[in-house]
């Protein structure tokens, strides 16, 4: 009833895309930094990257819910590519209505206390200031960014090649952050425009903690069907370890982690294109409280079933617990998530509690 | 992926029940001299006024005194009188689960019977289910049904009977005595009974418990003739019939809504600029609590679908009862002071009332163990 016979096709095929050509090997290899260039073309020709634009912008005019539903196939999957990424670089850009093409984008700022600022020069502008942590900016063809202009928040698109050679870093899953330093750094007029409608820095990042809180859904599916597999199969005095109790205990406690996960990232989904900017900022503070919380507990079970195979490189397991580690601190932790959610409804008040969780 | 996952699909509630919230607010207005913190107190007359509205069997066929009304607007009606604090415990088995188990293996003429006079709010049901020594091992009951002329004669005991004192009927668990019970077949003959309270040979004594409260009985079953057509569904189906009912049991948004006040009062009390760690305290409470419900609402979908979510009612309840007992502990970490049950501080009596109940939210209804072991079972491990 709730999930559209679209939604459920689009998900089938990306998860057959993702079985075929992301494997481990492809993870492996993109994790000592070499772009997964096939498998980005692969999800590129599915259109999906840039669905959610106007089709006069090249999308599909597609449900964002249909979007992050796919994140959470490539979450699944560990996918190294910059699909959520994309995906929010061509929303902003697109809402400015300035040219991106159909390469993969970053997007940024993405973290908080990061400034960038936009002044005139001329016929063009100058940026200042330093986007850190910049996911796949390395390999990223255009660099999506957003940043304080003289009459608000203004959108900018940097040609990868171009940009300022950034600093590498990685997260503890070995996905690229690279960190971008503007030293009066010079952008052509064509490069910049005012934000459209909606989109704003706020925006980009709570949808981007949404994104995280939905590929981490997918990576506890994933730790989740390991887990229960492995306890199936490893014996221990004489049977299958899943046949003991306490082992038995631990995989439903990380089952019971793994559906809430997917039900609070389905929270902050449901608030997109609700047409409330409150509502879903508060449902996706929510969504990446409620996801990180189990996410950390369910590591943990997730491991202790494994024993030591799980602490091995060899083993799959570790693609998805080093990728809940690194995004569960990505676009803001869920202890800060959970201070955004405190703070909105103390201050709403104890008597609105109830009348905004039932949406009136 | 070969491992079964739990569905709580994504819902959002239809416009009929976004409208029946409205009404239901009016009416707890209405009645806000009966509502109170976390008692669930037995009140006939409020139960009567719910049946009058039509709040009660609200799913069942009008036929048999029901409303016919969705889902979702039953689980709307439940979710603003939980969080009111509405004295709800006259209706509340029978509404939740007697009736449908009724509705399911009763006769027309059980149907005809009972279902109408719980739909009224008239006839307040008991669950017999547990004994001295079966508790979490139901199929160990030693209660005991022996077929006679008209009927059957019942001995046993039943203890850890909520609210018996106040009911009219009970159903009974129970087993059949007789030869062709197979004994290495734990759920054989087990079978259930429409139990008249007040029949011959009951006696109901309190068990008090560790509140001082008396919610708990021992019912004594001393030769109880039971007439043959207060037998439900058939003899020896009551396993069967038994995990239909905890079923219905478990799905109720009962497991994470009872404390509600008391999370609006840590609210109060820590203003509308708290401190960041007062507000993540209570951000991660809003925020289990927000997304507790979105998995209750759809397993209200899933009854819509005719489905049975055994499964994802049982980690709902799971995490509903790890939720309400975590409250307590939070709040004595963010606002300290000594607990006190009739206190004159609002504050300090839900406190008191909320750390001596906390053991018991994840013994009734299935133990945490026992639901755990029940979502293991989903899983495919045994």
């Amino acid at each position: 009833m709730a999930i559209r016979d679209e939604t459920r096709m689009l998900l089938e095929s990306m998860g057959r895309l993702f079985e075929d050509l992301c494997t481990k090997q492809v993870v492996d290899a993109a994790e000592t930094g070499v772009f997964a260039a096939d498998l980005w073309r692969a999800v590129s020709e599915t259109g999906v990257p840039l669905a959610a634009l106007p089709e006069s912008a090249g999308g599909a005019d597609a449900e964002w819910s249909d979007l992050y539903a796919a994140l959470r196939v490539a979450g699944r999957f560990s996918a190294p590519i910059p699909l959520a990424e994309t995906m929010l670089a061509g929303w902003v850009a697109s809402s400015a209505g300035l040219e991106i093409g159909d390469g993969p984008m970053t997007v940024g700022p993405v973290r908080a206390g990061d400034k960038l600022a936009l002044t005139r020069d001329g016929n063009g502008w100058r940026l200042n200031g330093t986007a850190s942590r910049l996911p796949y900016a390395s390999h990223a063809e255009k660099i999506v960014l957003i940043a304080d202009g003289p009459d608000g928040e203004m959108a900018v698109v940097l040609e990868g090649s171009g940009a300022p050679t950034p600093a590498k870093g990685k997260n503890i899953a070995n996905e690229s952050r690279d960190t971008l330093v503007f030293d009066s750094f010079h952008v052509s007029s064509d490069s910049v425009a005012p934000l459209g409608d909606g989109v704003s820095r706020a925006g980009l990042y709570r949808r981007g903690a949404l994104a995280r809180a939905t590929m981490m859904s997918g990576a506890l599916e994933r730790a989740m069907d390991l887990a229960v597999t492995y306890a199936q199969e490893r014996q221990q005095f004489g049977r299958p370890i899943s046949k003991f109790q306490a082992v038995q205990q631990n995989l439903a406690v990380l089952s019971e982690q793994t559906a809430v996960a997917v039900a609070a990232a389905n929270l902050g989904i449901q608030s997109l294109g609700c047409g409330d900017e409150e509502r879903e900022e508060f449902q996706i503070a929510i969504a990446k409280t409620r996801v990180g919380e189990a996410a950390t507990l369910a590591c943990e079970l997730a491991h202790q079933v494994h024993g030591a195979i799980g602490f091995t490189k060899e083993y799959s397991l570790q693609l998805a617990t080093r990728r809940l580690w690194s995004w569960r601190e990505e676009f803001g932790s869920d202890p800060e998530w959970a201070v955004k959610v405190g703070t909105y409804f103390c201050g709403k008040g104890a008597d609105r509690l109830w009348p905004i969780l039932t949406g009136d | 992926m070969a491992t079964p996952m739990f569905r709580f699909d994504p819902v959002e509630l239809p416009p009929e029940a976004i409208k029946i919230r409205g009404e239901v607010r009016e009416f707890i207005e209405e009645h806000k001299d009966v509502m109170g913190f976390s008692r669930g107190e037995h009140n006939p007359e409020f139960s009567r006024a719910m049946g009058k509205k039509g709040w009660i069997g609200m799913t069942w066929p009008k036929q048999y005194g029901g409303h016919e009304r969705t889902s979702f607007e039953r689980y709307v009606v439940i979710e603003e009188m939980l969080v009111a604090g509405a004295p709800l415990s006259a209706h509340y088995i029978g509404d939740r689960q007697s009736g449908p188990n009724i509705l399911r293996f009763g006769t027309e003429e059980q149907k005809n019977f009972f279902c109408p006079k719980i739909a009224a709010g008239e006839l307040t049901f008991c669950i017999g289910m547990s004994e001295p020594n079966a508790g979490s091992d139901v199929a160990g009951t030693r209660t005991r049904a022996v077929k006679v002329d008209g009927g059957y004669r019942i001995n046993g005991t039943k203890l850890w009977t909520s609210n018996a004192h106040n009911s009219d009927y009970a159903i009974l668990f129970c087993k059949m005595s007789s030869d062709d019970v197979d004994a290495n077949d734990r759920h054989a003959g087990a079978t259930q009974f429409l139990l008249d309270l007040k029949s011959p040979g009951i006696e109901i004594r309190p068990v008090i418990n560790l509140l001082g409260e008396h919610h708990f009985n021992e019912i004594f079953l001393t030769d109880v003739f039971v007439p043959d057509h207060l037998l439900l569904g058939k003899e020896g189906n009551g396993w069967n019939q038994l995990t239909s009912e905890l079923a219905f049991e478990r799905s109720a948004p009962d497991r994470f809504l009872v404390l509600f006040q008391m999370l609006q009062q840590m609210i109060r009390m820590a203003g509308p600029n708290p401190d960041r760690s007062t507000a993540a305290a209570l951000g991660k409470l809003i925020s289990q609590l927000a997304t507790l419900r979105s998995m209750s609402v759809s397993i209200a979908g899933m009854l819509m679908e005719g489905l049975q979510p055994n499964n994802e009612s049982a980690v709902v309840k799971d995490l509903g009862t790890r939720y309400e007992q975590d409250i307590p502990v939070v709040a004595r970490q963010l606002f300290a002071t000594e607990p006190e049950l009739e206190s004159i501080d609002l504050y300090a009596s839900m406190i008191a009332r909320s750390t001596m109940n906390a053991p018991r939210l994840s013994i009734q209804g299935g133990t945490r163990e026992i639901l755990r072991g029940i979502i293991a079972r989903g899983l495919g491990l045994r």
